[in-house]
This record gives structure tokens, C-alpha cells and sequence, in this order.
């Protein structure tokens, strides 16, 4: 009974993810199986010398997504999971409101926030700010000027910030919504017991709820880098504007576009797998030593 | 007290100016989505508008092709979802109800299965899809090989999908009492019935959760269609905006038409099972 489903998952999920490895050490257009060279790490070396600017870059973008959705919407997701939590009144309308943009597919997202937030002709932020006539416009998905730089080659640009909004925008109802499940389940014993001790709020919420919350903080973490690491959708269906490459697009890159090197191709795969199972790791040990120990 | 009504109306303002932002481009979309290009452009985003129109709708929906769009979106959605639901409600029955030694060794599996980036895996399995033959069957394969056809896309949701969903009914399954399968099974129920039978409806709350949810993402999907689809026809609709990307380049309005079309679905859903989707997520998260 579980061997269909299982040999379908590991076929399709896990048997590719070996592949990628063996892949990344060869050279290889894609067409003949005879044509697969074994070339060791020559794709390796290729990225950190010849392809070392599109790597940093995307590697840089990728982190820029977690910082700010670290910093910004994962904080915002708890304090209004932990506003929620109170029962105060419009609760269930706020939490609609705020998961709402998380059942949209960040494809569609995306048009939506370029067509309504950033149309340098008509969009509501050029509108608001009094610059849609011609010539004073701001194009706010065209510009690769950094916001903050780096170095002189590195920083994060201009329009790659414009993507990152809506992605916050998505990720903190998200994030509310795991974190109020985690919430309702602390016993309500244990913060009245530090309030009797004469705990403020704050301090309650740091040193009762959250460490009694570690499981769902644990799952916050992984949700969030993962996320990160596989953005592609909202840069994609934007065409992929000048200064907004991630790791998943130049995967992709000789499977969608011309130049096919799926050694190349795999390289960055693997780098991709490297980071994400490094976390995957991190999260399976927390769960299921738990499960064993119960 | 009267620092704790302070607070709760600092809350309740802070509440209600943040869920109006973030509301604004929904709101925002559905208001241009009425309107002419020429008005907007010409007198502001702000302006009352001069004229309303269904224009845009219709633009949208034939320029993009929207009929045969949802055909295909069916035709993938729904096998994908009772498939993944059929499959993992099986490996979860097994791994949850009897001890085996590899059982944590393929929940770890699974788990960490649908934790990959999908693009840390597709440059084999693009490969892999151009290699399998698949007979051809009118519209849900028809290139004669796992690429290309809608078949292959179903296959691949299915088998990404069942990590999470192995996941989720194992712990479900968990809680339920060992005692139902024994005594099943001391009179005389078969394996299959005791999971058909009993497990399974006792399932049923997680089942309708899950299926929820998997709608919606299998629905949104956009990175699987359009590497392992190509064709532009056969793209299911959420992934078919890449081919509006260059043609609706010009017209905003006819954008934000064509993506309320989209996410009219998921809205609906979304408002008629608001609390399946949320207990999906959080009994993944907070494992049962």
C-alpha cells in the first residue's frame, strides 16, 4: 500500500535530487545520453571565477529575502498573531484581511502589485506621490540603482526592494496564522501564573510564551528560509527585470532560455539543495527526536 | 483598567489602518479592473470614475485564451488533488498504524521531500520527462512523452505534494486509538478494509482541510507548468499569465482584469472554507 506512493515520491522528488549532484560534475547540452562528460568540479570552478558576478548577485538576493522577511514580516506575522490572540473585537474580519493575500499564487501577486501598486504611468504609488506625468516618473520596477550597496558591484537594487514588498506582504499573514495555532495552544495557566509573579506583558511574552512556543519557532525558521531559497514566480512572470536574479532563476535559466548547459544548471541546483537541506536537517532533527522521546 | 482600554484602542487603530493597507491592492485592482485605460491614465488613479465597463474582462479573457485556460486547469487540478489526498492517506495508514522498521525512515522522507526547492530538482527531471514515453491520449497527453503533457504535470504535483500530506495525515492518524484496528482485525478485517473502513472516515476532518489547501497551491502552481508544459495552450491558468506578460504589457486595466479573473477561484474558496485553510496550515504545523 505504500509502495506506489512512495516509489512515485522518490522517483520524482528525491531520485532528480541525486541526479542534480551527478549532473553538476559533468558537462552536458541536454540532448544525447552519450554525450554526458565527466568533468569533476570544472562547473564549480567556473562559478566562483567566470560566473562569480551572477552567483553573488542571486546568492546576495536570495539573502536579502530572508533578511527582510525576517525582520519585517515574520515579526509583524507574530505581533499580530499575538494582537489576535486577545480576542479583541473584529478578530476573525482582521485575520481574514491578513491571510488573504497567502491563498494567492505569488504569480499572480506580482502582476497585481505591477499593475495597481507600480505602473509608473498610473500605478497608486506614483499617483500618490504626484509623479505619473511623463518624463517625472518613477519607474519602480526598472531601476537596478541600489538602495544599499555592498561594494561597488554589490548591493540590493532598487526594483529587486519593489519585489520584496509584496513578498512581505504574503509572508506575515503566514506567518500570524501558524503563530495564533501556536498560541492557542499554551496554557493560559502559565501566563497567569507570570502575571501573579508580577511580569509585564513583554516580559511574559519573552520569557514564558515564546520558549513554550519553540516547536512552532522552529517551523517559522524553516518555512521562512525555504521560501527565501525558492522564490522564482513573482521575478519570472515579471520578466525578470535587470538586478532581480535569485539562485532558483539561474537554475532554470538553460532549461528556459537559449544557452543550454544543464551541467551549469545543476551547479546552481546544488548549491540551492545544499542550503535548503542544511535547514531541512536542522528541522527534521527537532521533530522527530521530539516524536521519539514522546 | 484604564491603561488596558488604552491599549486596546492603540490596537484596534493600529489593526484596522494596517488591514486597510493591506487591502489596498486588492481594492486597488478591482477599481482599475472596472475602468478604461484612457480614463485612469488621463485623470489619475484618485479620480471618480467617468465611465465603468466590462471591457476589460472580455479583453482579457479572449485575448487570453481564458476558456481553453480553465479547461486545462480542471483537467490538472482535480485528479492532482484526489490523488494526493489517495495516495498519502495510504502511506500515512501504514507508517501511522502498524511498527515497521523503516517507518521514521520514510516520514523523514517524505517530509523532507517537500521541503526542496522544486528548482533544486529540475534539471534532471526536465531530462527525465523528455525521455519517458507516454501514450498519447487526446488532451492529457499528447507531445507522446511525460513532457508536455498534462499527465506529467499531475504526476509531478502528486508526487511533490504527498510529502507535506504524508505528513499532516500521520500525525493525524497518530492520535486515533490503536484498539479500532485490532479489534478490526481480530474480527476478521482485511488490511485494506480496516483503512478503507475505519481509518479513513475517522480521517475525514484532515482529508477536508487538506484538500482545501491543496487546491489552492496545486491551483497556484506557476513553476512546474511552465518548465515541464512549454506549450502555451496547455499551461493551466495561473501559469498562462506568463504568456499575457508581453501583451498586456501597455494596459494596466486589462492586467488587473485579467488577474481578478484569476483569483476568483481562490477568493471564493478561500471565503466559503476560511477555517479549512487555516486548520490545514496549522495541523501541518503544529503536528496534530
Amino acid at each position: 500500500m505504500a509502495g506506489i506512493p512512495s516509489a512515485l515520491h522518490i522517483g520524482f522528488v528525491w531520485l532528480p535530487a541525486i541526479f542534480t549532484l551527478y549532473l553538476s560534475f559533468t558537462n552536458w547540452n541536454g540532448f544525447r545520453l552519450s554525450g554526458i562528460d565527466w568533468v569533476g568540479f570544472r562547473n564549480y570552478r567556473q562559478l566562483f571565477t567566470v560566473f562569480e558576478k551572477d552567483l553573488y548577485e542571486a546568492f546576495l538576493n536570495n539573502t536579502w529575502v530572508l533578511v527582510f522577511l525576517f525582520l519585517v514580516a515574520t515579526p509583524l506575522g507574530m505581533f499580530l498573531a499575538y494582537l489576535l490572540d486577545k480576542n479583541l473585537k473584529g478578530t476573525p474580519i482582521y485575520q481574514s484581511v491578513f491571510y488573504f493575500p497567502v491563498v494567492l499564487s505569488l504569480a499572480v501577486v506580482g502582476f497585481i502589485w505591477k499593475s495597481v501598486i507600480y505602473s509608473p504611468r498610473q500605478g497608486l504609488l506614483n499617483t500618490a506621490l504626484g509623479r505619473t506625468d511623463e518624463g517625472n516618473q518613477i519607474d519602480w520596477l526598472g531601476d537596478p540603482d541600489f538602495v544599499i550597496s555592498v561594494t561597488s558591484d554589490y548591493g540590493l537594487s532598487k526594483n529587486f526592494l519593489a519585489l520584496i514588498v509584496p513578498m512581505i506582504w504574503r509572508h506575515a499573514g503566514y506567518i500570524m496564522v501558524l503563530y495564533l495555532a501556536g498560541l492557542k495552544s499554551v496554557d493560559p495557566a502559565l501566563k497567569e501564573a507570570a502575571a501573579i509573579d508580577g511580569c509585564n506583558e513583554w516580559q511574559a511574552f519573552r520569557r514564558v510564551t515564546f520558549p513554550s512556543l519553540k516547536p512552532v519557532n522552529v517551523v517559522i525558521i524553516v518555512i521562512t528560509v525555504i521560501e527565501a531559497l525558492r522564490i522564482f514566480d513573482i521575478i519570472d512572470v515579471l520578466n525578470n527585470p535587470i538586478g532581480t536574479d535569485v539562485l532558483s532563476i539561474l537554475v532554470t535559466e538553460s532549461i528556459l532560455g537559449e544557452s543550454g548547459n544543464v551541467g551549469r544548471g545543476s551547479a546552481y541546483g546544488v548549491i540551492l539543495l545544499l542550503l535548503c537541506l542544511l535547514f531541512v536537517v536542522w528541522y527534521l532533527r527537532s521533530t522527530f527526536r521530539e516524536e521519539d522521546a514522546a | 483598567m484604564i491603561a488596558n482600554r488604552r491599549n486596546q484602542i492603540i490596537a484596534q487603530v493600529f489593526l484596522i489602518v494596517l488591514a486597510i493597507l493591506w487591502l489596498v491592492p486588492m481594492i486597488g485592482m478591482v477599481m482599475a479592473s472596472f475602468r478604461p485605460f484612457s480614463d485612469t491614465a488621463s485623470n489619475g488613479f484618485f479620480s471618480w470614475p467617468s465611465s465603468l465597463t466590462m471591457d476589460n474582462f472580455q479583453n482579457a479573457w479572449e485575448r487570453g485564451d481564458m476558456t481553453q485556460h480553465w479547461i486545462v486547469t480542471f483537467i490538472v487540478v482535480i485528479p492532482a488533488v484526489i490523488l494526493v489526498l489517495f495516495l498519502s492517506s495510504m502511506v500515512a495508514f501504514v507508517v501511522s498504524r502498524y511498527s515497521w522498521k523503516y517507518n521514521i525512515a520514510l516520514l523523514i522522507l517524505f517530509t523532507a521531500g517537500n521541503l526542496l526547492p522544486p528548482q533544486a530538482i529540475i534539471q534532471p527531471l526536465f531530462q527525465m520527462y523528455n525521455r519517458i514515453p507516454f501514450p498519447e491520449i487526446p488532451i492529457l497527453a499528447e507531445s507522446g512523452e511525460l513532457r508536455g503533457s498534462l499527465v506529467g504535470l499531475i504526476l509531478i504535483h502528486v508526487a511533490f505534494q504527498s510529502g507535506f500530506c504524508t505528513f499532516v495525515l500521520s500525525n493525524y492518524m497518530k492520535t486515533l486509538p490503536k484498539e479500532l484496528n485490532e479489534a478490526a482485525a481480530v474480527d476478521g478485517a482485511s488490511v485494506w478494509r480496516q483503512y478503507w473502513q475505519i481509518v479513513l472516515p475517522l480521517t475525514r476532518p484532515a482529508l477536508g482541510a487538506l484538500a482545501t489547501l491543496q487546491f489552492a497551491w496545486i491551483y497556484n502552481d506557476y513553476f512546474w507548468a511552465v518548465v515541464l508544459i512549454q506549450d502555451g495552450d496547455l499551461l493551466p491558468i495561473t501559469s498562462s499569465l506568463r504568456n499575457l506578460s508581453g501583451e498586456f504589457f501597455t494596459d494596466d486595466n486589462l492586467v488587473a482584469a485579467g488577474s481578478l479573473i484569476v483569483v476568483m477561484p481562490t477568493i471564493i474558496i478561500y471565503l466559503a472554507l476560511r477555517r479549512q485553510f487555516i486548520a490545514g496550515l496549522s495541523v501541518g504545523a503544529s503536528k496534530g
